[in-house]
């Protein structure tokens, strides 16, 4: 039977989210195209992870090596384009993160597949993989369809899908040798770099302001400041904030920044592209001021308010003072 | 050092209402302001911060029209050395596959010891291109850099992982690196830099003198193919505040009241 291969995402000793979520969407893929989930998991001293994946998937392809130890595009492309040429799975699913970012391009090139990257959905429609991507800085969605062809890659936005924990499977885990032969030689991974300790911790704030490009210039900070200390809470950003030097970047919200769920987040000026939203969304109440009616943001606020934010901030700073001074 | 910036000519849209065309495969481009690919601008500054430091030369190439123009001219004006403008009608409907066939078809024949790109572009968002293009050549690539520091030969670079976190990796030169927003601090054009820019040449090259096929490009020479653009289905809408700036302020204040947050 064909199959269809999600490639595990595991960093640290963890699998990360997007792999579950992807292996839900390959669930339902299989199903509706009569073909076999398979998980493909690469690693070294990783028997643990393909236990865990084997509860989601009919079968778990498991290549052991020590230089599959930690992620190198270059390692995981041989061995992926050579298990993709022997069991020619009809699509393939990678993660649009940092990793599959660095191995789904080249990958497809060696293998003269088809690739769709940061697609939020996708299905088969008479033998034709039709995929739905968000592009413009999610401010447009699009339908497109791949040419034609035996094999897919199709990179999966993160947290497009929900990761879905269902009965178990018991699927079979089968151990492939390596075939990496020689050393891997133009691409070394030397170490893992932790963000910095101290500073601001966003994560514990109850009231997060944020704010983002709308913001236009470094002078308005300060009057927003004015307002998050009013409201007794704390100054975060998107992340062309912190790209220009204007908040240093323990107060990034968002996928490479911080996930916060404050009591209440507040964005002024920032529009939503998905990387933010996945840092702020499950904020117990969001507030959005923007003045782009169309904004993202404002599909996961509960208020939100279509109007320059520089008219906002002043009489609502005042409108604080006001009812602070009566308390 | 001599270094290949490649760079897109795209509509700043973060800021602007979108709408889509009549077409519906893509969006209306009147009233957008046109300008460098955020990523690209990144990608511009680290290929002159190079060449500041080592020596060289900075050749700024791009696909598209001849509007591009305007995103070639700062390049110049901020210290590239030649600017390349890839145009063809035939070119238009290509995905990153497509566009990095022309691009290398190119770059193949310059010297060159890296190719700096944006890790992404903020029109299509495919952050493919720059990989692409380095398995095309046959050389490694990074992507989504952070820090990139040079030996002779080798290439150390911190690459952006999730959440703050980076990892660090080497990569032989000539080699392919794809630069994330915020490695940098892009500088601003100077008059000086403007008027030399006026000196310097830009190559314009179409698809018979780069000598690839029709359909080896656009759509046919492309892994995918757009059928349709649409505004993003809402399924939870935030609810609208109206009013005056101070009846605005008094109902969010009233919402917070309401939530025990003020």
């Amino acid at each position: 039977m064909k199959e269809i291969f999600v490639l595990t995402e595991h960093r640290q000793g963890q699998i990360r989210d997007i792999t579950f979520e992807m292996l839900t969407k390959g669930k339902e893929l299989v199903e509706k195209t009569n073909t076999e989930l398979t998980a493909v998991l690469f690693g070294k001293d990783v028997k643990e992870h393909a236990e865990t994946l084997s509860e989601y998937a009919k079968k778990v392809l498991l290549v052991e090596d020590v230089m599959l130890e930690n992620f190198n595009s270059e390692a995981y492309q041989k061995v992926l384009s050579t298990l993709i040429k022997e069991h020619k799975p009809l699509l393939t699913l990678i993660g649009h993160t940092s990793f599959g970012v660095d191995l789904a391009p080249s990958l497809t090139v060696s293998l003269d597949a088809p690739l769709a990257t940061d697609c939020i959905d996708l299905k088969f429609e008479n033998e034709t993989l039709t995929v739905t991507r968000q592009i413009y800085g999610g401010k447009v969605n699009v339908n497109a369809t791949l040419r034609k062809a035996e094999t897919y890659i199709v990179t999966i936005r993160q947290a497009a899908f929900p990761a879905e924990k269902e009965a178990p499977i018991n699927g079979k885990i089968i151990e492939v040798s390596s075939p990496l032969s020689e050393e891997i030689t133009e691409k070394r991974f030397i170490e893992y770099v932790l963000p910095p300790l101290g500073g601001i911790d966003i994560t514990a704030a109850d009231v997060l302001i944020g704010i983002g490009r709308g913001i236009k210039d470094e002078s308005e900070i300060p009057s927003v400041e004015e307002l998050a200390k009013a409201l007794g809470g704390t100054l975060a950003c998107s992340r062309p904030i912190v790209d220009k030097g204007w908040l240093p970047d323990d107060r990034q919200v968002g996928s490479s920044g911080k996930t916060v769920k404050p009591k209440l987040y507040m964005a002024f000026g920032i529009s939503g592209a998905f990387q933010h939203v996945l840092g702020m969304k499950n904020s117990d109440l969001i507030i959005a001021v923007n003045k782009d009616p169309n904004a993202p943001i404002f599909g996961v606020a509960d208020y939100g308010i279509v109007e320059d934010l520089f008219k906002i901030i002043p009489p609502l700073k005042n409108k604080v003072y006001e009812l602070k001074g009566q308390k | 050092m001599d270094i290949i910036v490649c760079v897109k000519h795209v509509p700043e849209t973060a800021e602007a209402e979108i709408k889509i065309a009549p077409t519906g495969k893509t969006i209306e481009k009147t009233g957008l302001v046109f300008d460098i690919n955020e990523w690209d601008d990144y990608a511009l500054e680290e290929a002159v911060q190079i060449k500041e430091k080592f020596g060289g030369t900075v050749t700024a190439i791009t696909v598209g029209s001849e509007d591009a123009d305007g995103t070639l001219r700062k390049c110049l004006a901020r210290g590239a050395d030649k600017a390349i403008r890839l145009t063809d009608p035939k070119f238009e409907s290509s995905d990153s596959f497509a566009i990095a066939k022309v691009l290398c078809k190119v770059v193949k024949d310059l010297s060159f010891n890296i190719i700096l790109t944006g890790a992404l572009a903020g029109d299509d968002g495919y952050a493919a291109v720059g990989s692409i293009l380095a398995e095309l050549l046959g050389i490694p690539h990074a992507t989504m850099a952070k820090k990139i520091e040079l030996n002779s030969d080798i290439a150390k670079v911190n690459r952006e992982l999730e959440g703050g976190m980076e990892e660090v990796v080497e990569v032989k030169l000539p080699a392919v690196l794809t630069v994330q927003t915020g490695i940098n601090e892009p500088r601003y054009v100077s008059i000086m830099g403007i008027r030399k820019a006026m000196q310097k040449e830009t190559k314009v090259l179409d698809l018979a003198d780069i000598g690839l096929s029709e359909n080896e490009v656009g759509e046919a020479g492309s892994w995918i193919k757009i059928e349709k653009m649409y505004l993003p289905p809402v399924e939870k809408q935030a609810e609208f505040l109206k009013g005056s700036p101070e009846e605005i302020a008094a109902k969010i204040t009233d919402t917070l009241k309401a939530r025990g947050l003020l």
